[in-house]
């Protein structure tokens, strides 16, 4: 071997006979330019009595982290574990198994961290970095053989492999992307009613013949049932959906309508204010005292749905935006920007509540697009 | 049979030889057992993510054989009653049957939740200490990159795991999501439309993220952690000053056995904790919130905790949109600013920063000896700035559960965290560096003037000094000769020099007598007490 920076002490012959396996231990770590500073025991002579008994602690250790274990195979497998309402004993299965496994898992882990802290002698060894970087003349070989690479290849001097390969490789390129573009890239404005601007409240969700007919799109329960205006008391509010097939699933995750019952001066005070709509899109919306506006915020589409009857507002508990409902249910507080949409009541030849046409403005969050 | 004889003793041996004739093993195995770490319990903090991570490959395994990631509306027939009949997604279904059909199914879902939960805030952690130690520094900027890039798909790892059961709670995330992809200028609707296969939230989403959450995402953290563990193996690991270590050397121990065992047994303990915590702390309960439904939400909707500064940022920004008259109208929505810009800024600029620093202080050194955070003032302001940035943002995520938990106004919790935002962070800085700046000072003090004794003594002309006991020698007035500052820990009480008790092995009591040490007349038999010498 030859001689290291830093290394210390002469090199053993490692065939010698004569030599401890810590001596040969030793001439590798010189060999890997390491030097042992201390390695002394923890404990004074051998079989010391404080020994012994560090001995004994891990022992007991490692002998109460397989009891833990055991429990843990124990009640994995005898334990009642299926689930029955109310206080039973399956309650207790999963804090049993996390207890049982984590003492387990932590006396194991002491067992042995007490082993290499307390047991195994002290050591202070000191390794060379070697973080130098590699030579110029390695660098310059090394730069210059990648230049050669280039040179072997000739694609500076033939343009026109150049030009071919560039035109070859292109194709190829575009054709892994294709699949992954193509497949996955919808318009989301190519309906005739695109998803952006039509909930299930727009007539056409009813059917063709429907629509022609003039049929509007009844406000149902979750359960489907249409609401009479007397189904809703002064002051109350009811989550109401289109009542169309699906209209209460995710499939109509926009639908969702808060439709609300003002005291009569509310209602006077929501009815000014929608017909003084600077748009004119919420004019002639309300019903009687009834007013119903999207439930799904404006700001980022969560819910609006908590209802503060004292100050008529509504509140989406995502990200605390405030709405006001005498107003148009303009924006009060927090990040949203936007006014929720209200929606067109009426009712129909049997008195149940309709949507006398789709939302006039977009539901949802707003996005880049949006007119 | 009859010849050729087995030598049972001599098959290590045997094999060893095989392996070595076919692979030159010897040679670099040597190397590997004989390799030097440093140690220091601040170097194990990264550790903790790694053994957090082997944990959630376990668990996450277990959880994909039961999990259909599947969106088909299925009524629930499990035992959980108060759900059945209930229309749902079979993902949901599969979940709530992990949760209650499954023998330690739930053990296991909430393992793997703690662990996640374990991995990011650990991350965290490790990402604070390499920061303020100047770890980061060359050579180890791309460590510090890849770092960071794992805590960002640590972050989307977590969002598209918790969003896959498709309860109440995690169909409202998906829906922020879907809301802040639309926020994105001209290509928000179309981006939206390809990721949820058309209107948000179609039948795709669950069986994408699945994918997404337990082949992609992890395929590419997996690979990066090793590139992670591979250059601090390559470069060795960053150590402390102090005595014998040098910019060129590792000061520590053998990697084998010590430093491996100590490795196994931390191991041990980080996944008995996170046992512990799976079995006895409840993690997000998906059958209280039930299927998601587009119109249902319930207060208190937080995400995981370090999804939480995003929300917070969403939620204290202003309403403040803008715009564009042109053509029929386009607008960018505010949410666009804290989630898009926001996250990408707040991604883009640790990832930097490395250079930022090097070329701020034209510093092209390589660093191997790490930096006292003192030591360098600015950067803990830095840091202390960007971590209260952080918590501000990661509070106002729950502003609403402090608003109802302790009786204040929302509105005024939400100002507070505006205003918190902007003027937190600076008084953060000016604070840590003054106070970076006073304890510098105070090390240079007592390296000049030594160690305070708390000994006041009396000169005869009537005035009070106090005893200072100086840390090297003194010139022939008796006065200290000032100390060079090595970037290394300085005494400052007594009891460091040796002036107490020495320490004593044993928990409860002493497992072995105390060597007869002749400083401290603390230890044992009658108290005597003796003048302590000093420079005065």
């Amino acid at each position: 071997m030859t001689a290291h920076n830093g290394a210390t002490g002469e090199a053993v012959d490692v065939n010698d006979p004569h030599l401890t396996r810590f001596d040969i231990v030793k001439e590798g770590l010189r060999r890997d330019d390491i030097e042992i500073i201390t390695y002394e025991s923890q404990f004074h002579g051998p079989n010391s009595k404080a020994e012994k008994r560090v001995v004994r602690n891990i022992s007991f250790l490692f002998l109460l982290s397989g009891l833990f274990t055991l429990a843990f195979l124990v009640f994995y497998i005898v334990w009642p574990w299926e689930f029955e309402l109310g206080h039973t004993m399956s309650d207790y299965y999963t804090p049993l198994l996390g207890v049982s496994l984590g003492l387990g898992l932590l006396a194991l882990g002491f067992a042995i961290l007490a082993w290499a802290k307390k047991l195994l002698p002290h050591e202070l060894s000191i390794q060379q970095r070697h973080g130098e970087p590699s030579s110029d003349d390695e660098r310059l070989i090394t730069g210059q053989t990648m230049m050669f690479v280039g040179d072997e290849l000739g694609v500076q001097r033939r343009p026109l492999l150049k030009g071919a390969i560039a035109l070859g490789a292109a194709p190829l390129g575009l054709a892994v992307g294709a699949p992954l573009v193509g497949g996955l890239i919808q318009n989301p404005h190519k309906d005739k009613h695109p998803i952006m601007y039509t909930t299930g409240f727009h007539p056409s969700k009813l059917g063709e013949e429907a629509e022609k007919a003039g049929k509007k799109v009844r406000l149902t329960r979750e359960d489907g049932s249409p609401i009479r205006p007397d189904d809703v008391s002064a002051g109350g509010q009811m989550t109401v959906y289109p009542g169309i097939p699906h209209g209460a699933t995710n499939h109509y995750a926009d639908s969702p309508t808060l439709l609300i019952h003002l005291r009569a001066d509310d209602a006077a005070e929501t009815r000014a204010n929608a017909e003084a709509d600077k748009n004119g899109r919420n004019k002639g919306s309300m019903y009687g005292n009834y007013v119903a506006y999207s439930k799904i915020c404006t700001h980022a589409g969560c819910p609006a749905s908590l209802y503060e009857q004292q100050t008529n507002r509504l509140l989406c508990p995502c990200h605390q935006s405030q709405f006001l409902i005498t107003d148009n249910a303009q924006p009060v507080f927090g990040p949203a920007t936007r006014r929720l949409p209200m929606l067109p009541l009426t009712v129909d030849e049997e008195g149940y509540f309709v949507a006398a046409e789709d939302y006039r403005d977009v539901v949802g969050p707003d996005f880049w697009e949006r007119p | 049979m009859k010849r050729r004889k087995m030598d049972l003793a001599e098959a290590p041996k045997t094999f060893a030889k095989g392996v070595d004739d076919r692979f030159q093993a010897a040679t670099p195995l040597r190397g590997l057992l004989n390799k030097v770490f440093p140690d220091h319990w601040s170097f194990l903090l990264g550790e903790i993510a790694l053994f957090s991570f082997i944990v959630l490959l376990l668990s996450g395994v277990f959880l994909t054989l039961f999990f259909d990631p599947s969106m088909k509306e299925v009524p629930y027939d499990g035992s959980y009653l108060a759900l059945r009949g209930t229309m749902m997604s079979a993902a949901y279904e599969s979940s709530l049957n992990l949760s209650f059909e499954v023998r330690g199914g739930l053990f296991m879902r909430q393992m793997h939740h703690w662990a996640a939960l374990l991995f990011m805030a650990s991350i965290i952690v490790h990402m604070a200490r390499v920061f303020f130690t100047g770890a980061f520094r060359k050579p180890r900027e791309i460590n510090w990159v890849i770092g960071v890039l794992l805590f960002l798909l640590g972050f989307f790892a977590g969002f598209t795991g918790y969003s896959l059961p498709d309860d109440g709670l995690s169909g409202t995330g998906l829906r922020i999501a879907s809301a802040i992809m639309l926020t994105l200028p001209v290509i928000g609707t179309w981006l939206s439309a390809a990721i949820f296969g058309g209107e948000f939230p179609g039948e795709l989403i669950i069986g994408r993220f699945y994918i997404a959450h337990v082949l992609l995402i992890p395929g590419i953290l997996l690979a990066l952690i090793a590139a992670h563990l591979g250059i601090v193996f390559k470069q060795k690991h960053t150590q402390w000053p102090g005595p014998l270590r040098t910019n060129e050397n590792v000061v520590g121990e053998r990697m084998f056995p010590r430093y491996a065992m100590k490795q196994g047994g931390f191991f041990m303990a980080v996944f008995g904790v996170i046992a512990l915590m799976a079995g006895m702390f409840q993690i997000n309960p998906i059958w209280l919130f039930g299927p998601y439904r587009a119109a249902e939400v319930s207060s208190a909707s937080q995400p995981d905790f370090y999804v939480m500064f995003m929300d917070g940022l969403v939620r204290l920004m202003p309403n403040w949109q803008i715009y564009i008259p042109f053509g029929d109208g386009y607008s960018i929505p505010p949410m666009f600013w804290p989630a898009v810009v926001g996250l990408g800024a707040l991604f883009t600029l640790p990832m930097a920063y490395p250079w930022l620093e090097a070329r701020k202080l034209k510093d092209k050194r390589s660093h191997h000896l790490l930096e006292r955070p003192r030591d360098n003032p600015e950067r803990v302001g830095i840091g202390m700035m960007s971590l209260t940035f952080f918590v501000v943002a990661t509070l106002s995520g729950a502003n609403d559960v402090i608003a109802d938990k302790f009786h204040i106004s929302l509105n005024a919790m939400t100002w507070a965290g505006r205003i918190g935002l902007l003027i937190l962070p600076p008084l953060a800085y000016y604070i840590s560096v003054r106070i970076c700046l006073g304890l510098q000072q105070h090390d240079r003090q007592v390296l000049a003037h030594g160690v305070e004794t708390g000994i006041i003594k009396r000169l005869p002309n009537g005035q009070f000094v106090e005893v200072h006991q100086p840390l090297g020698p003194v010139d022939d007035h008796g006065h200290p000769i000032p100390l060079e500052y090595a970037g290394w820990v300085v005494p400052k009480k007594m009891n460091r020099l040796g002036a107490l008790a020495p320490a004593i092995k044993g928990f409860f009591y002493p497992v072995e007598k105390p060597a007869e040490i002749p400083v401290s007349p603390a230890v044992g038999g009658p108290v005597k007490r003796e003048e302590i010498k000093s420079g005065r």
